[in-house]
């Protein structure tokens, strides 16, 4: 097998950018042996801070030869025409053929390419290839107007054949030595396509993310293994720690017990967040004075690391600590008015305005006392010491302090919960009052952001927009609340809409067609529109269903072609004809007023005789126009749950048969 | 076997002179205007625009006004020292070099963590960015390095790498200092004994009693001094004797005031970005200036770096 190896040599990228390259890599490869036909296949993509590789298998030695059929002048232009461009084709005319197509007859030759060295295609594409690859912020670093990266690239080893793919990329020449680990390798170690990933890992690289994965998990296991404790698994934080080491090891350190006197989420926060450790928990999932870290290096041997790392988390639970102690000194409710000094948004104004406009909606919504208090008060934490330095802890520690300084339960929980969700996964506020705030926070900053025209455009979010309008769907289906947008202009509308769809779709997994069909029924009451949802999803394995929602279709059309516009108005029995009409009128008669399920099953055979056996087009007007209104009326009694002619169904046999034109 | 002494904070200092010295840097001293950053001084900010190479070291006081906590906090300052390093442009083996810097100061890097975590250093009032790392020796931060990309809001012609190191969060991590007060800056003189003082002092002035009217005043007149200077530059006669340096002191003047009054609460959030566009529009027209004049005067000769690891 003719085998490929590329590695990218670059100072650290950064851990969360480094799967998304490497994906387009390969996408990026394998485009290229496919578009110069140099067969074989991209076999892996592997990566570390300091490496992107790929690894290809199958190549062939030389690209395809190629054929092309080449036209040339039309027949009838003579032998001298043909001499003209047998030379120009390189040949000579007895080997020219001729071409007829609908313009006539040509002369033509098939022009065979001899396929090039496959080695000097790469070379002369991998530059580019490189290159192409997007990372979300880069930098030059040879000098203005030179080659962009996410870092500089510092190596290349670029191997087909165990030979060298020669070229230049960034002032550097590829070649066939590799880097090991800045402190556990050699900075210039010889590799082959075969012993590459073993050479590595002699000079302390671990080229698969899966093995260090497996490596960090493995070890934390062991190193926990007799002691009554468990790692709080972090799928999130471990993905991190893979990607920022290339031997990774993981140790176990402590802290002092007095420090468990600090809120937990405090806790947590300075270790996952700021010091990147696993948290630690007893056999009874209380938070143990423990944690992990995972180092870039094989051993700790004297404990110096540990030692270093248990310092620095000291110094980091001593400060929130302070921190704590100091915010204490002033309370929330005296540090309103300081919201006049924190900026929500240029064109917005201070989260002073922002908590008086929070305040008033909660009321509006009929939040109580409890609420309104808390959305005084929700937006405090911002100027505290703690939230400055843990901003991932804004709400969680104004509901702390709400606490602390005996604010009710309802008010701290409420501020407490207000930013959740935070995901489509993350759950909703707990209590209703923390529900009704956070919904209140989220919708205030869509009107008003889109009252100044700072709605989201393509990937462009930069208030979050998307998720703060995920949230309000979310809360307020889930917290089956009454809240029909209030103040929503056409675009925040129509933003809206586009929401509720995705939750319904993606996240619900109801059909596409059955979201549109129930929300053109109407979605002003998110609580309702689940339900007709649910209903309609239910009703739609029915053998009856489908055929009736086909007739739906059938009969809008037929109201649209004849330009039906009339509302409220009521069919004149004396004008039914005995048989299907009578029998359809009588049965939605018979069934009114029972739910949608109940219904179809008798209508819908009532319906397709009615069209089997009546013409809706009369040729006496009245007639006519009173079948017209019979069918408006059941069209419309279903509408209230969903336009079932958004329903997709698969129809052919109905659809064929004739429709009556107006 | 007695555990090495760890070196002393001054130790620690001259070690990284020494170093940066053996590889071709010019030691300054600090700049001795109020600034918030190495960067901010002229050494960073005017040397690394334009195409002439350069090498400098330089430690330099930063003052936070907004940062300070009367001393009572054993990791804030108010003012706390930088080292800062300019290497341009940077040299390929730059991450090397900088390792080199740390076993300088006595840490074996094999007995230790060390990792490169993404962070990018952006100052908006300066309209300078760059990408880069905080470098993290045992879960601790010691190291901000940086590609500079853009200063003054024009794109740099040689990529310099600054390194700017935290030399009390260094020191202290070498002493095992649980406070920045206890750290030994030499033998029988702390941290504590040197600046304590300084730190409660200038917390009181900068939080209660700087007077915001004149501080105002004092923005307004060095703002405006500055203005009528740079206008004056396009018709000025003898352009390499137009003092732009006099000028880029005003700003910083300016933006150390901004640091005050933002530190006594007297900007408010309307007038902040404002505030903001005031001090950032001064730095780009100097720096725009600078390149102007610094294309008309003779080059820099700097030394080869003669000992790179």
């Amino acid at each position: 097998m003719n085998s490929f190896l590329l590695e990218i040599g670059t100072e650290e990228i950064p851990d969360w950018m480094i799967p998304p390259a490497i994906n387009q890599l390969a996408e990026l490869f394998q485009n290229l042996l496919d578009r110069n036909r140099l067969g074989g296949k991209v076999n892996s993509v592997d990566a570390t801070p300091r490496r992107l590789v790929l690894r290809a298998e199958g190549l062939l030695d030389r690209q395809q030869d190629s054929e092309e059929l080449v036209l040339g002048p039309p027949k009838s232009a003579g032998q001298g025409a043909a001499s003209g461009f047998a030379k120009k084709m390189g040949t000579t005319p007895d080997k020219l053929g001729v071409e007829t197509n609908p313009k006539g007859e040509y002369f033509a030759f098939k022009k065979l390419t001899k396929g090039k060295q496959t080695s000097s295609i790469l070379a002369a594409e991998l530059p580019q290839l490189i290159l192409k690859i997007h990372f979300p912020k880069t930098m030059y670093w040879n000098g203005k107007g030179t080659e962009r990266f996410i870092r500089p690239i510092r190596w290349i080893v670029a191997s087909f054949l165990n030979s060298v793919v020669p070229f230049e990329i960034a002032g550097l020449q590829s070649g066939s030595a590799t880097q090991g680990h800045r402190l556990l390798g050699s900075n210039s170690v010889p590799v082959t396509i075969e012993n590459f990933e073993e050479q590595l890992e002699a000079n302390g690289v671990i080229l698969s993310a899966g093995n260090r994965r497996k490596k960090i998990e493995e070890e934390i296991a062991s190193l926990l293994q007799g002691k009554n404790l468990r790692v709080r698994p972090d799928s999130a934080l471990l993905e991190t720690l893979v990607y920022i080491t290339e031997f990774p090891t993981p140790i176990l350190g402590g802290f002092d017990l007095q420090f468990l006197e600090l809120p937990q989420e405090v806790l947590v926060t300075v270790m996952r967040h700021h010091q990147k450790y696993f948290s630690v928990e007893d056999a009874n999932g209380k938070l143990a004075p423990n944690f992990i870290a995972v180092m870039n290096i094989n051993a700790d041997p004297e404990g110096l690391v540990r030692r270093g790392n248990e310092r620095v988390l000291r110094a980091r639970f001593n400060d929130a600590r302070f921190f704590w102690q100091v915010d204490q000194k002033k309370k929330l409710e005296d540090r309103v008015a300081d919201l006049a000094n924190v900026t929500f948004q240029a064109k917005l104004g201070s989260y002073l305005q922002k908590t008086n406009r929070v305040v008033a909606l909660v009321k509006q919504l009929g939040g109580n006392d409890a609420a309104q208090r808390a959305a005084l008060l929700a937006k405090c934490d911002l100027t505290t010491d703690m939230v400055k330095e843990f901003t991932d802890l804004q709400g969680i520690v104004g509901g702390l302090y709400a606490k602390a300084q005996g604010e009710s339960d309802e008010v701290a929980q409420a501020i407490y919960d207000h930013y959740k969700p935070l995901s489509m996964e993350n759950e909703i506020p707990a209590t209703e009052t923390g529900r009704l705030l956070s919904l209140a926070d989220k919708w205030d900053t869509l009107t008003s952001c889109f009252a100044v025209g700072m709605a989201p455009t393509g990937s462009k979010d930069p208030f979050a927009l998307r998720r703060a309008a995920q949230g309000v769907v979310l809360i307020v289906v889930e917290g089956k609340l009454k809240f029909d947008f209030p103040g929503a202009d056409d675009a925040l509308r129509e933003f809206m809409r586009d929401r509720i769809e995705y939750y319904f779709r993606d996240v619900r997994g109801f059909a596409y067609d059955e979201v549109r069909a129930c929300m053109a029924a109407g979605w002003n009451n998110l609580p309702d529109l689940e339900q007709r949802l649910k209903r309609v999803q239910a009703i739609r394995p029915t053998p009856d269903f489908e055929r009736i929602a086909a007739s739906f279709k059938r009969i809008k059309n037929i109201l649209k072609q004849a330009n039906y516009a009339e509302t409220g108005a009521t069919p004149r029995q004396d004008l039914l004809e005995a048989g299907p009409e009578s029998e359809l009128y009588d049965e939605i008669h018979r069934t009114d007023g029972q739910p949608l399920e109940s219904r179809i099953g008798p209508l819908r055979p009532k319906v397709d005789l009615f069209f089997d056996k009546v013409l809706v087009n009369a040729p006496d007007e009245t007639v006519r126009h009173n079948r017209l209104t019979l069918l408006h009326n059941l069209l419309t009694e279903f509408s209230e749950i969903a336009d079932f002619s958004e329903i997709v169904t698969d129809t052919v046999g109905q659809a064929s048969r004739p429709v009556s034109s107006s | 076997m007695t555990p090495p002494v760890p070196p002393t904070f001054q130790q620690t200092v001259l070690s990284l002179k020494q170093y940066w010295s053996d590889r071709g840097c010019i030691i300054q001293e600090p700049y001795d205007l109020e600034v918030g950053a190495g960067t901010m001084a002229p050494e960073t900010f005017l040397r690394v625009l334009g195409p002439k190479p350069y090498r400098v070291a330089y430690v330099q006081p930063s003052r936070r006004p907004a940062d300070g906590r009367y001393g009572e906090n054993p990791n804030r300052l108010y003012k706390h020292q930088q080292l800062q390093v300019i290497l341009k442009p940077s040299p390929a083996d730059v991450i090397d070099q900088y390792l080199g810097s740390l076993e300088a100061i006595g840490i074996d890097l094999r007995k230790h963590d060390i990792k490169f975590e993404e962070d990018n250093w952006e100052a908006p009032t300066l309209g300078a960015w760059g990408v880069g790392w905080q470098v993290m020796l045992d879960g601790l931060e010691i190291t901000q390095f940086t590609y500079f990309q853009q200063c003054g809001g024009i794109d740099l012609d040689l990529v310099p790498a600054e390194l700017t190191y935290g030399l009390e969060r260094i020191v202290a991590f070498l002493q095992n200092a649980d406070s920045v007060y206890d750290i030994v800056w030499t033998p029988g003189v702390s941290y504590s004994d040197v600046r304590l003082k300084d730190e409660q002092q200038f917390s009181v002035y900068n939080f209660e009693l700087a007077d915001v009217t004149s501080l105002w005043k004092h923005f307004d007149l060095y703002e405006s001094e500055c203005q009528r200077l740079l206008a004056m530059y396009p018709k000025y006669e003898d352009k390499p004797r137009f003092p732009i340096l006099p000028a880029y002191d005003l700003v910083l003047k300016c933006s150390h005031l901004f640091n005050l009054l933002d530190s006594r609460g007297a900007i408010s959030v309307t007038e902040r970005v404002g505030v903001m566009a005031r001090v950032r529009k001064l730095a780009l027209a100097i720096a725009e200036t600078h390149v102007g004049q610094d294309g008309i005067l003779p080059p820099i000769v700097n030394r080869p770096s003669e000992s790179v690891r």
